[in-house]
């Protein structure tokens, strides 16, 4: 178990860290997920006692990590692929750090047969590649055999069969009743392994509850409907009578409608009523992904923006029509689409539950839940990129609806 | 290479009696037994990590090479040399300061990267979260480096002692305390000053400036010394001489007390103390900072 109390640290005038309350318990895999720079790291290094807290505390079972009795045969951690002498063998690297502990040096040749580093178990780490690396950095977690274990990026460079193991080991480690905590940013990966989720940006906690939980209260459900393209004034129909119906209806460029607000069968009955036939009748449900991107869209501090090339671009011949962008490539709302209500009810957090971890107070702060009546900041379509292209010849991109294609085919 | 087994199936028995009571959460126990640790773990952690990597082979390597092959060289050369009464009353171990003052260099590199290096490559935070007590990891590698570094100067100053006092039939046969002072005093001295570089290392936490700072601290004194030419400052360019690290080692070799500045056995005492200053300093910076 591990428990941090209003853990601050700040790096100068710097806030990496504030205010964060958390637990992480025994028996699952709890996913750790917040933007670059948000940090997860640093937190990571303070639950290690690597860097001590500005505020607050974290402790691992009752102790704080360096009053812990043998903490190494307690806690494991990855906390960075690298952080090996290149120059020494991934044997004696090992072997090492199980005399700095007293583990049987059998142990050693047991963790490098479980991560698969038996035939380079004398060779250099210096040549080894960042798959080779992870699982040495796996292999030094488990050599304690702890009951805690700590992973930062776990899967980072690992081959398709690297990463389903790191899948599987997670798994199986937290089946034996221990805590896995596992900071990750392949949101497919984290839907697969992780129970639990601990969300955090700009160094606060967004969010702290159970995957499904997390996923339905941060995605818009939707259901699309589509109308005969051959009879538009069916659709116009529909829209009217699903909109008297307390339904929310966004017209998608391709003709479909998104709706929300009505359950499936609703939808059916009151086409049926108003006579309008349905090409189309399907539920989406939004990706890990896509609601892990509206939650923290507010929090990331490093966004990509479009490659302009700016200046280096050759005049374009007269007549010639500039290449249309790549859809998705440097909008940063392209996960996140529009709102289909103003409202933004769908987004809001459960409110009143507590969490079922007791810590369940919703999460505050600008990212936080909105309260009843606010918008969601997050609900209207943003503009373009922060900063407006001022240079680029290219038409402005198909606007907002455009976007709504995409975001289901993410999962 | 891996399949997707279930992974350590010799943790397949956990005890789930043992911590189940209590607590509302599952709990994992370990087969394998718990031992308290102390720094005799460490100490044997620190001596498989200096002994797997190459560059304790390679500095220590070169340090043999310029303190015997220098040793030797200037031995032979001088015998080669002397004339019928050129040598008499010198002592004859004092011939093997060239190549010690030479081979300082390496110990000192060593001595940083013992530590430094750790930092480097972010080994550092692996190790300290494999022993959260940062002054027993200091300790550890202290003992290991300076024992490793005393054992090799002391073997290759004895061998050149030998070899002079066996070249060189015209210079005086060393007294019990010279032999003392000129083969384990000198063997001290080197090995503190690596010392010195270990926790210099340790507070820079960069082998380059480390080392830079190092060898400035042997070299800096003699130089700055030869430029004070004007009268006013004789006495701090003395006082520079006297105290640079390459006269301190000659004192090892005279036994005259007429000399200005250390004598006998002052170099290892002014080593000593300066390395337990900085041994607190840097242990106290490793509590303070993060890793």
């Amino acid at each position: 178990m591990i428990e941090a109390v209003g853990l601050t640290k700040r790096y100068g005038d710097k806030t990496a860290v504030y205010n964060l309350s958390f637990q992480v318990r025994p028996g699952a895999v709890t996913g750790f997920l917040g933007p670059n720079g948000s940090g997860k790291s640093t937190t990571m290094r303070m639950i290690l006692g690597l860097d001590n807290p500005t505020a607050g505390q974290v402790t691992i079972g009752g102790y704080p990590y360096p009053k812990l009795p043998n903490a190494p045969r307690q806690v494991g951690a990855l906390l960075d692929a690298k952080a090996v002498h290149g120059g020494r063998s991934a044997r004696s690297h090992l072997l090492c750090l199980a005399q700095l502990s007293g583990i049987p040096a059998r142990r050693v040749d047991e963790v490098l047969g479980v991560v698969g580093l038996q035939e380079v178990a004398r060779k250099r780490s210096k040549g080894f590649s960042l798959g080779m690396g992870q699982r040495l950095g796996i292999a030094a977690a488990l050599l304690g055999d702890p009951q805690v274990l700590l992973f930062d990026e776990p899967v980072n460079g690992l081959d398709p069969e690297g990463i389903l193991w790191v899948r599987n080991l997670m798994k199986a480690l937290a089946a034996e009743g221990r805590t896995v905590f596992v900071s990750s940013h392949l949101m497919s990966e984290m839907a697969l392994t992780a129970d639990h989720l601990i969300v955090i940006g700009r160094g606060q906690l967004l969010a702290d509850m159970s995957v499904t939980d997390f996923i339905s209260a941060n995605s818009a459900d939707f259901a699309r409907v589509r109308t005969p393209d051959t009879e538009p004034q069916l659709r116009e129909k529909l829209t009217s009578a699903l909109t008297e119906a307390g339904g929310h209806v966004l017209p998608e460029q391709d003709g479909a409608l998104r709706i929300t607000g009505l359950p499936l069968p609703r939808i059916s009955d009151i086409a049926h009523d108003a006579d309008v036939r349905l090409w189309e009748l399907s539920p989406h449900q939004a990706s890990l992904e896509e609601a892990y991107m509206r939650m923290t869209q507010g929090a990331v501090d490093y966004r990509s923006t479009i490659d302009q090339k700016s200046g280096l671009m050759q005049p374009l011949p007269p007549g010639a029509q500039p290449p249309m962008p790549v859809p998705g490539q440097g909008q940063p709302d392209w996960y996140a689409p529009p709102s289909p209500q103003e409202g933004g009810q769908p987004f809001a957090m459960p409110q009143g539950q507590p969490g079922p971890y007791g810590a369940g107070q919703p999460p505050a702060g600008p990212y936080g839940a909105p309260g009843a009546g606010q918008p969601n900041p997050y609900a209207q379509p943003a503009p373009a990129a922060p900063q407006a292209p001022a240079a680029p010849p290219a038409p402005p991109a198909p606007a907002a609806p455009a976007d709504l294609t995409k975001p289901e085919d993410a999962r | 290479m891996s399949t997707p087994q279930p992974p350590m199936p010799q943790a397949a028995a956990p005890d789930w009696q043992a911590a189940a009571s209590g607590s509302p959460y599952p709990s994992y126990t370990s087969p394998i037994p718990v031992v308290r640790t102390h720094l005799g773990h460490a100490i044997s952690s620190e001596w498989t990590k200096i002994r797997s990597v190459r560059s304790t082979v390679w500095t220590l390597g070169v340090f043999l090479l310029l303190v015997v092959g220098i040793g030797l060289l200037v031995a032979a050369l001088v015998a080669a040399n002397q004339g019928e009464e050129s040598l008499s009353g010198q002592n004859p171990l004092s011939f093997g300061v060239f190549g010690l003052l030479l081979g300082s260099m390496c110990i000192i590199t060593l001595g940083v990267l013992t530590t430094a290096s750790e930092y480097g490559t972010g080994m550092i935070r692996t190790t300290m979260t494999a022993c959260p007590s940062r002054a027993r990891v200091l300790a550890a590698k202290a003992i290991v480096f300076f024992a490793v570094a005393f054992t090799v100067t002391f073997a290759s100053v004895l061998l050149v002692a030998v070899a002079d006092v066996a070249m060189l039939k015209g210079a005086r046969s060393p007294s019990g305390g010279e032999w003392l002072k000129g083969t384990f005093g000198i063997s001290l001295y080197i090995a503190l000053l690596g010392l010195l570089s270990l926790l210099v290392g340790s507070i820079i936490r960069h082998s380059a400036g480390a080392i830079t700072i190092m060898i400035g601290l042997v070299l800096a004194p003699l130089v700055i010394a030869l430029f004070m030419f004007s009268s006013a400052l004789e006495k701090v360019r003395q006082a520079l001489f006297d105290y640079s690290i390459p006269n301190q080692l000659s004192a090892f070799y005279t036994n005259t007390l007429s000399r200005t500045g250390p004598t006998g056995w002052d170099p290892v005492w002014i080593a000593l103390g300066v390395t337990a200053v900085a041994f607190a300093g840097a242990v106290a910076l490793l509590q303070k900072r993060d890793v």
